[in-house]
């Protein structure tokens, strides 16, 4: 009965649950879009390659990802380097 | 150079067929010698909704394989003048379709007509993506109906990746057109209004038809909605058009009018 609790509290019409599932659904769907160019895991894997010629790196070294604000875009890279011994 | 529109969805049974019918003659109405392409490849309707499945000789396929010429296949409309369909084929399947056959044909159409609609199939598959590739324009036809919406905004984000102006770095430019509208049930909460429709697709909106039982006349007479004189969903076609021209005009039909149960139920 909760979900009947639900909608006697708040009563929301069924088209207003249609515009809050379907915002979710596109913000959703627009991000999928965009992110993550399908080079992104071979740049990862080339770039562990390089930097294990100078330091000694666990496979989980290099971290990528991309950020999309408006019409910007950003590449993230991190390299985290194991601590001096 | 011609206008290229594509009149697309993604969901199947939205309008596209019926809203390409109605832009395309509006258009040539206007003045503008336009041609109407079914790009439905083994499920053609254009025809039927236009009234011209008896007068089908060659093909859309015919041409792009060269056995037939444009001339041909292009039936001239007998109603409006400027006006031309080139139907689909109702026997080959998609893969009759080339993007060098389409592109062929398109740029031979350019020459000669002012604006060139092409009638998407349903789903985001070869036929679709062909159909868009070379628009300039496109009508996103969407009903205000969670799949719809949903689907109309992956077709959006084709439009942005996978077509000509998209390789280009250039932009289409997109319009939303809401069909079987129904004031009354949006009134009572029942339905998406327009204006969260387009608050979640973010286009601009170019017009909004009312659900109307005379779509499902129209269809059966052979006849676009837009030649069926003065009632609602006509007359949204017409301001559709005339707003795609330039022209500045309010949008119509938002408010429930009196009608009958059955008429909302069975509006085509």
């Amino acid at each position: 009965m909760a979900l009947l609790d639900f909608f006697r509290q708040s009563k929301p019409t069924t088209a207003q649950l249609a515009k809050e599932r379907l915002q979710v659904i596109v913000a959703h769907q627009r991000a999928g879009n965009t992110s993550a160019p399908d080079y992104l895991p071979k740049l990862q894997k080339d770039l562990l390659r390089v930097i294990r010629k100078y330091v000694k790196v666990g496979d989980d070294a290099v971290n990528i990802g991309v950020e999309r604000d408006g019409e910007l875009e950003v590449l993230e890279l991190n390299i985290t380097l194991p601590s001096q011994q | 150079m011609a206008q290229v529109v594509v009149v697309t969805s993604g969901k199947g049974g939205v309008g596209k067929t019926t809203t390409s019918a109605s832009f395309a003659t509006g258009l040539a109405q206007a003045g503008h010698k336009t041609v109407v392409i079914d790009f439905d490849v083994g499920l053609r309707n254009l025809d039927l909704i236009m009234g011209v499945e008896r007068r089908v000789v060659f093909d859309f396929v015919n041409v792009i394989a060269k056995e037939a010429t444009l001339k041909q296949a292009l039936i001239r409309d007998k109603r409006v003048e400027n006006l031309y369909i080139l139907a689909a084929s109702q026997t080959r399947d998609k893969d009759a379709l080339t993007e060098a056959g389409v592109k062929r044909v398109i740029e031979e159409l350019s020459k000669d007509f002012d604006y060139i609609v092409c009638d998407s199939p349903a789903g985001i598959e070869k036929g679709a993506q062909l159909a868009m590739h070379f628009a300039d324009q496109a009508l996103i036809v969407t009903n205000p109906e969670v799949s719809s919406v949903r689907d109309s905004d992956r077709v959006l984000g084709l439009l942005a990746s996978k077509t000509a102006k998209a390789a280009a770095g250039e932009t289409i430019t997109e319009h939303l057109v809401v069909t079987r509208y129904d004031p009354a049930r949006v009134a009572k909460g029942e339905m998406l209004a327009v204006d969260d429709v387009q608050e979640i697709l973010a286009i601009d909106l170019l017009a909004v038809i009312p659900e109307s039982t005379d779509v499902l006349n129209a269809s059966n007479a052979g006849s676009p909605v837009i030649a069926l004189g003065e009632i609602p969903a006509a007359e949204a076609y017409k301001d559709m058009v005339a707003r795609f021209l330039g022209e500045d005009k309010p949008h119509r039909f938002l408010e429930a009018t009196k009608k009958g149960l059955m008429g909302r139920l069975f509006g085509g």
